[in-house]
């Protein structure tokens, strides 16, 4: 059962990616973008991540495509317009594959079948960023909080010289 | 005296039934799939879950929304719906073939499929976040290891939905809607989800049966183990039913769908059914978030004082979401309409610290003991941070005249 649900869910997967490299207007392409991310959760939660699943919802669907739809709508004019094809983004996506590709292949020091899944429960996530990656989490809040300052300063209304 | 012991044992045997009879009636069902294979048997479990979960909470929103115009009516010194069936009661049946019949108008110039699809994905959502809420004792639809996680994953897509409603529509009043919902869930989403902090951090767990078995019995055998009723839960349970208000769109934040202002929002350009999903949406997103505020700080399907414990624990959780439901109405009735100013302010300058501070109250609690020297302790941070922010945001001397940038 988990072998058909893993074809059907590469293939939504893989045809929504399809759709966002190839549709015509950019707001289609980028609701494709989020349906691939869906089947992406959806992969994590067949293999048993729940906590990856749902923070990849959360954090893709919930904010970052609301974020490239409002950078949309923001900064163009021709929203409905269609766009071309871009010879340098596929150039560019072919190169990031082959690259991937690759490493994955050249890759010994991690088994790539894996011999059973593990569920891992989130307190056990919890656990190790509160312990073992405590630092790369500070860090992380401390960048996270100086971004929001900075974006707090950037529309801050500046006061005019009278 | 055996007359009394057979007495009690009858009693508290009839209560056991009545509180498991759901779950009883779901076993017999599954008993008849006893000789098909693993996984048919657990798609059929799931199957009898989804159809009790949209019966129970389609004739509750039928319902809902029949008893919300009787309330406002008696709010407003008025009758409410009065003509349809016994006391006005066969209004949603009305209301549902009138919408049903209505012809469906798609604009020209709209995004067809998007249009399509918004209405579908924005129910969906609701629906989904329905599935994690344990309505009674072994009455959980779908036991998720991150159960709280998954309610706000789901809700977190009712944004990009509204984006669709809003851009499908190629519509200005649409668009503009849209747009000030999206702003006003986002801001609100902060606080929504910083409150639910304190509660996941003192239970240590992110699955909601987890919460409520953590709520279970009573301090001096009178007052309920509920969170509400520690200084951190009581403000994160207020802040909390804020910010629900705000996420379902209701009164007094209902700005996105302000009539006199942008016709209707997002919904401006539907019609028919797909207005009534968009309707029905709405609804079902408040009970998800009601429930979900019965089951983080109102303790549940636990019952407020231990002598009614006999009555069944479903009963207690409809209770409590009811109770809260009628607040949303009542507010409805009360309050006038916010600015979409007024509401920013109150998300990123009350709301937000006040959340952190329940976060912090909540640490001060487990470390006092949870006793009552933490119970006073956690009261003392949240106090003096509440006063410290409400000396810094008054604005009683700085009213000025209003100033319009954009329409002189």
């Amino acid at each position: 059962m988990s072998s058909v649900a893993f074809v059907l869910l590469a293939i939504l997967t893989l045809a929504a990616a399809l759709a966002a490299a190839t549709l015509q207007k950019l707001m289609h392409a980028t609701l494709s973008f989020a349906v691939t991310l869906v089947g992406i959760a959806a992969l994590f939660f067949l293999l048993g991540a729940e906590f990856v699943g749902l923070v990849l919802v959360f954090v893709y669907i919930g904010a970052v495509a609301v974020l490239i739809v409002f950078t949309i709508l923001l900064t163009r004019r021709d929203v409905g317009k269609d766009r071309g094809a871009n010879w340098n983004g596929a150039l560019l996506a072919i190169a990031v594959f082959g690259g991937l590709t690759w490493a994955i292949l050249k890759t010994q020091s991690v088994a790539i079948v894996g011999s059973h899944i593990r569920v891992i429960p989130v307190k056990r996530i919890g656990e190790a960023l509160m312990t073992s990656y405590v630092w790369p989490l500070l860090c992380m809040g401390l960048l996270l909080t100086a971004a929001l300052i900075g974006a707090l300063v950037l529309v801050m209304e500046e006061k005019r010289n009278e | 005296m055996i007359n009394d012991s057979i007495d009690g044992f009858l009693h508290r045997n009839v209560s056991k039934f009545a509180d498991q009879v759901f779950v009883n009636v779901k076993h017999w069902l599954l008993s008849w799939l006893t000789a098909a294979p693993g996984w048919v048997v657990q798609i059929a479990s799931s199957l009898i879950n989804i159809f009790a979960l949209l019966a129970i909470f389609l004739s509750l929103f039928a319902l809902m929304s029949v008893l919300e115009r009787k309330i406002l009516g008696r709010i407003q010194n008025r009758y409410g719906p009065n003509r349809v069936g016994p006391f006005g009661l066969l209004q949603p049946m009305a209301d549902g073939i009138k919408m049903l019949i209505k012809e469906d108008i798609v604009p020209a110039r709209a995004d067809k499929l998007v249009h399509f699809l918004a209405p579908i994905l924005i129910a969906a959502a609701a629906i989904l976040a329905l599935g994690v809420i344990p309505y009674g004792r072994n009455m959980t639809p779908f036991t998720i290891d991150g159960g709280i996680l998954f309610f706000f994953a789901v809700g977190s897509t009712t944004e990009l939905a509204v984006f669709m409603a809003g851009w499908g529509s190629n519509n200005k009043f649409s668009m503009l809607g849209a747009m000030r919902a999206i702003a006003q869930m986002i801001s609100y989403e902060l606080p929504l989800i910083i409150t639910v902090l304190p509660v996941v951090m003192v239970v240590g767990s992110l699955t909601p049966d987890r919460i409520v078995a953590a709520q279970t019995g009573y301090t001096f055998g009178l007052v309920p183990r509920w969170f509400v009723f520690t200084p951190w839960g009581a403000t994160a349970f207020i802040l909390f039913f804020v910010s629900g208000l705000v996420e379902s769109n209701r009164t007094p934040f209902d700005v996105p769908e302000g009539e006199s202002e942008i016709v209707a929002g997002h919904m401006t350009e539907y019609s028919g059914f797909k207005y009534a999903t968009f309707f029905m949406a709405e609804y079902l997103g408040m009970f998800a978030i009601t429930g979900l505020a019965a089951t983080l700080f109102l303790g549940g399907w636990h019952s407020p004082v231990s002598a009614l414990e006999f009555i069944p624990s479903y009963v207690w959780f409809f209770a409590k979401l009811g109770a809260l439901l009628f607040v949303y109405v009542w507010l409805r009735g009360t309050l006038p309409r916010t600015r979409i100013d007024q509401i920013m302010n109150f998300a990123w300058k009350f709301m937000l610290p006040m959340s952190f501070t329940c976060v912090i109250a909540a640490a001060v609690w487990h470390y006092a003991g949870r006793g009552l020297r933490g119970w006073l302790w956690s009261l003392f941070v949240i106090v003096v941070v509440y006063t410290i922010l409400s000396m810094l945001l008054d604005t009683q001397r700085k009213f000025a005249p209003r100033v319009y940038r954009f329409a002189e």
